[in-house]
């Protein structure tokens, strides 16, 4: 009878100084980083503290914070509808992409991959393109306003154009890919055993979806509505396009402010503004989604 | 302990006609068994014959393509798993990643509304030894601790029965044993039926009180370990269950209780109650363990073969096996204790193998030997 050894297989041990390489790896993308992100936030917020000479062109550096206070105080009703209209948008998406992304990660068998490519599809056709092609769904002509009147939604005369619900809408529409990709992720890695177990465990369908699908989907949840809210909330084409005077967000007042009454240091302080406070939202839901632990 | 009705059926598991098929293959083929209330049962049998889909049907997580499991008088063929007395060991343990061990064990209780969760979860962690595990996450436990974290998380729930699909695999060799002692001491303590998927004939045969062998969907037999040991009723049983030396003879005639064969000129006894075959050409079977082997020549008793070669020895502590080269060519195993000083036999030596009539069995003899080996 063969007497088996178990053979003590050496492996070298790699060498055992600081390899480069991961330095390497990631100095591409630090570069481009460094040269249009972090570059540009300085020159940023050195404009963001600047007041226009008496000639119009210049500026000089004088340190003004005063500027973020008058800018915020011109324009936080826009400030305001940017994170209302963003959460709306989120919240939607969210209602909209689960299903979805459930149906194709757990339902779609073989059609999955077909599936995936069509939620991506819109991108092949220009963001500008998709938002005006909204007018043309939400106008008089459209399908959605004879329904919306034939069911007494609406009265007669409103139209749905130039409005918040359009604006959202587009919103909703335009960001709906990055919310339920990630969504799809995370609810594909999950492992149809554990559901199985949950079933076998006293858990009713609706139990297993809240107690286990839920849970184990927060990841791609987390990474989906921060992937919507952030561009959403930032947006100022769907409000250009499908919104009205009204509507406007501040994504709207920074465009006016850098390309239109070109006063630089305001729109320097509230691109400012903005995205401290996207980032000190972001911060806490992070927080206290508590994802850390989940991916 | 609170129970809704349809949770509480209880009594014996009665699998009546089950099949399963997945498009032309048939998985599960036509199984009719009882399983006693309060039982072990242990299904043995290689990989892929069945034994998970078996399973997967009496926990509500496939439906037969045909048939009836019922448990008592309740039909449970398509209730849904969460209304089922009945709760698995996964065999990749399918613990729920995001909770705790202890949320985790508590799962099935906080789904009933049960009071005292905390003791109940304490107690159990106690019984598989791991209450220090309490807080942690599944992805911090090794693979046998997870196992057992899974073993906890059913019994918690003190099912009617319990359906463990090789709920030990990944353990070690000592704490397996020490689970199975476990487990066992479990299952009479607290009576349920279990319902004990294995490839580990061992383990099937120290845990179980009926064994069902499972080969392609069907069952070959069903018995007591002693039963199937001992009288095989196909060469795939004889050959799965331990090891068997299956001999080609013909039956000559009676003698008493037993009948005699011939095997290529050597008569030998076979009791009549252990011959499994309607023709006169068997297969004669014999255990290793139970042939004796001496040096030709020398005096030895019961049923006889002479003119062996010994073809090859080795030592592995408690036994000796030697590999005998029989006059008509083939080989036969036999397992000798070393219980006593006899010098070891060695390779290329004549010997006689002898053994007593009462540990022979007999096959058909149109039967494939090397079944199930
Ligand atoms: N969903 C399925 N679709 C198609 N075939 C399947 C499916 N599930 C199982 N089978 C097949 O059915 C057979 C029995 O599978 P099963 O999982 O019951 O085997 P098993 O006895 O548990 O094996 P093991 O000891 O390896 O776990 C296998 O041949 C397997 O390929
Ligand atoms: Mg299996």
């Amino acid at each position: 009878m063969a007497i088996f050894r178990t053979t003590a297989t050496k492996f070298k041990s790699p060498v055992n100084r600081k390899s480069l390489f991961p330095y390497l790896l990631l100095a591409p993308g630090l570069l481009y980083l460094a040269i249009f992100f972090l570059a540009p936030i300085a020159t940023l917020g050195q404009m963001s503290t600047k007041t226009k000479n008496s000639d119009g062109v210049t500026y000089s550096q004088v340190f003004r914070f005063q500027n973020y206070i008058d800018a915020f105080l011109q324009s936080k009703e826009q400030f305001a509808r940017s994170f209302l209209y963003g959460l709306l948008a989120t919240i939607l998406a969210l209602a909209i992409a689960y299903p979805l992304a459930y149906g194709i990660a757990f339902k779609a068998g073989r059609f999955k991959n077909v599936l995936l490519v069509l939620i991506v599809a819109p991108f092949f056709t220009s963001f500008l393109l998709r938002t005006i092609a909204w007018k043309q769904i939400l106008g008089e002509e459209g399908p959605v306003i004879k329904v919306f009147r034939a069911l007494h939604i609406i009265g007669p005369t409103t139209s749905l154009t130039a409005s918040a619900f359009a604006v959202v809408t587009g919103l909703t529409y335009n960001f709906l890919p990055f919310m339920t990709l990630p969504l799809y992720a995370s609810l594909e890695r999950i492992d149809p055993r554990t559901l199985e177990a949950s079933g076998d465990l006293y858990a009713n369908g609706f139990t297993t979806f809240r107690k286990v699908t839920v849970p184990l989907s927060m990841p791609g949840v987390v990474a989906g509505t921060l992937l919507t809210f952030i561009p959403a909330a930032g947006d100022y084409i769907n409000a250009a396009i499908l919104g009205n005077p009204d509507t406007k967000m501040l994504g709207n007042v920074i465009d006016a402010r850098f390309f239109r009454i070109v006063d630089y240091p305001t729109a320097a302080a509230l691109s400012f503004t903005l995205m401290a406070a996207i980032l000190i939202l972001v911060t806490i839901y992070i927080r206290r989604a508590g994802t850390e632990e989940l991916v | 302990m609170a129970k809704d009705a349809s949770t509480s059926a209880q009594g014996d598991l009665v699998l009546s006609n089950l099949t399963k098929s997945f498009g032309d293959f048939v998985a599960v083929d036509d199984l009719n068994l009882t399983i006693p209330q309060g039982k072990f049962f242990a299904l043995l049998g290689p990989s892929g014959c069945g034994k998970t889909t078996t399973l997967r049907m009496i926990a509500g997580l496939e439906e037969p393509t045909n048939g009836k499991i019922s448990i008592g008088n309740t039909d449970i063929t398509y209730a849904k798993p969460y209304n089922r007395p009945v709760n698995t060991v996964f065999q990749n343990y399918a613990l729920f990643p995001h909770l705790t061990i202890f949320e985790n064990i508590a799962f099935g209780l906080r789904r009933r509304g049960i009071k005292d969760v905390d003791a109940q979860v304490k107690k159990v962690l106690e019984l598989v030894e791991l209450p220090h595990l309490a807080d942690r996450k599944p992805n911090q436990l090794s693979g046998g601790q997870q196992q057992r974290i899974a073993v906890a998380r059913a019994i918690v729930n003190r099912p009617a029965l319990l359906l463990l699909d090789e709920p030990l695999g990944a353990l070690d060799l000592k704490l397996r044993r020490q689970m199975q002692i476990e487990l066992k001491w479990i299952q009479t303590e607290i009576g349920i039926t279990f319902v004990h998927v294995t490839h580990d004939q061992e383990e099937a045969m120290t845990m179980a009180d009926t064994i069902a062998v499972m080969n392609k969907g069907k069952i070959e037999q069903m018995g007591t370990p002693e039963e199937l040991y001992d009288s095989p009723k196909s060469a795939y049983v004889a050959n799965f269950l331990g090891q068997s030396n299956l001999i080609a003879g013909e039956v000559e005639g009676n003698d008493g209780e037993n009948s005699i064969v011939n095997i290529k000129g050597n008569k030998v006894s076979v009791p009549k109650n252990r011959i499994n075959s309607a023709n006169k050409s068997v297969l004669v079977g014999v255990r290793p363990e139970k042939f004796r082997i001496v040096a030709s020549g020398k005096n030895t008793s019961g049923n006889i073969l002479n003119g062996g070669k010994v073809s090859d020895v080795s030592y592995t502590g408690v036994s000796t096996q030697y590999q005998v080269e029989m006059p008509w060519g083939q080989e036969l195993m036999v397992f000798e204790q070393n219980d006593d000083n006899e010098p070891m036999l060695r390779k290329g030596e004549l010997v006689t193998l002898s053994w007593e009539p009462v540990f022979t069995f007999a096959l058909d003899g149109s039967e494939n030997v090397r079944a199930g080996a």
